[in-house]
């Protein structure tokens, strides 16, 4: 394989997960909050792809696509929650949902 | 090294820098428009890696569903919401901010050291892989064949958020007697 060894995927793989999840924890603002979300699936989905380079197996290919699938799913639930935020005319700010129905 | 090498590493890095630095920037900007610009730039560097890693369809879908389609929804929605609101970047006690970098910076910390032992051992071969490895075809097989079961049940949690997304995003009509119907 030429160029950086797996290890170098990895790093870079859990640096965008730790960045994703620092994301998820400091900011209140729910869109950003899912954008950091996608960075923390990103990060996996990259360690993911370096595994299965490795061990020469296209299982984690596959399973990386499934991930994409599943965060495809979870933007639109997501989004859907923002919008019903919006549309509602509730502040889009995390700390202030802390009630489900209103 | 040889010529080819060194362009590998070459390419590597300029996909980390960009993919490390767009992460930052995603966590950085108060404007989630940028934000979600920083997100397409990070996931176009990590669509360059999957492509060093031989995941060619990976890849292409990277780049197409993700970087494309989710992301047109999520300017649609930043759009919507309207983006130039005044939220506060970070907010709680300043000690839950502390605590979440702290966090972050431990679980960083752990991988890196677990990756760097491992880097010399395990990780430092690679198998040898086909021409085919990580085409469309190759993974269109093993998704008809060893994964059926994994991409019916795909189907099926994209088909519920679908509808779970339409029936969050619905507004309740109401006659003109004001009647919920």
């Amino acid at each position: 394989m030429l160029g950086p060894g797996i290890a170098w995927y990895l790093a870079a793989g859990s640096a965008v997960f730790a960045i994703g999840m620092a994301g998820v924890m400091l900011r209140r603002n729910p869109l950003i909050m899912l954008l950091s979300l996608e960075l923390m699936l990103n990060g996996a989905n990259l360690v993911l792809i370096a595994f299965a380079r490795r061990h020469g197996s296209l299982d984690g290919q596959v399973f990386a696509l499934a991930v994409m699938a599943v965060a495809a799913a979870e933007v639109v639930v997501g989004l859907g929650l923002v919008v019903a935020m919006a549309r509602r005319k509730i502040e889009i700010d995390a700390d202030l949902l802390s009630r489900l129905r209103k | 090294m040889s010529a080819g090498n060194i362009l590998v590493w070459i390419v590597w890095f300029a996909a980390a820098v960009g993919c490390i630095g767009s992460a930052l920037a995603v966590v950085a900007f108060r404007n989630a428009l940028f934000s979600a610009l920083a997100l397409i730039g990070n996931l176009i560097s990590l669509a360059v890696f999957y492509l060093l890693l031989s995941a060619e369809f990976v890849a292409a879908a990277q780049v197409l569903i993700y970087a494309g389609a989710v992301m047109v929804m999520f300017l649609f929605v930043i759009a919507y919401v309207g983006w130039d609101k005044d939220i506060a970047w970070t907010g709680g006690p300043s000690w839950q901010t502390l605590g979440g970098v702290v966090a972050a910076a431990a679980l960083l910390t752990e991988l890196l050291v677990v990756i760097a032992l491992g880097a010399s051992n395990e990780l430092a071969h690679s198998n040898h892989v086909s021409a085919d490895f990580g085409s469309p075809a190759s993974i269109g097989r093993l998704f008809m064949s060893n994964h059926l079961l994994a991409f019916e049940v795909i189907s099926v949690v994209l088909l519920v958020a679908a509808i779970g997304g339409v029936i969050l995003g619905a507004q309740k009509r109401r006659d003109r007697k004001g009647v919920k119907r």
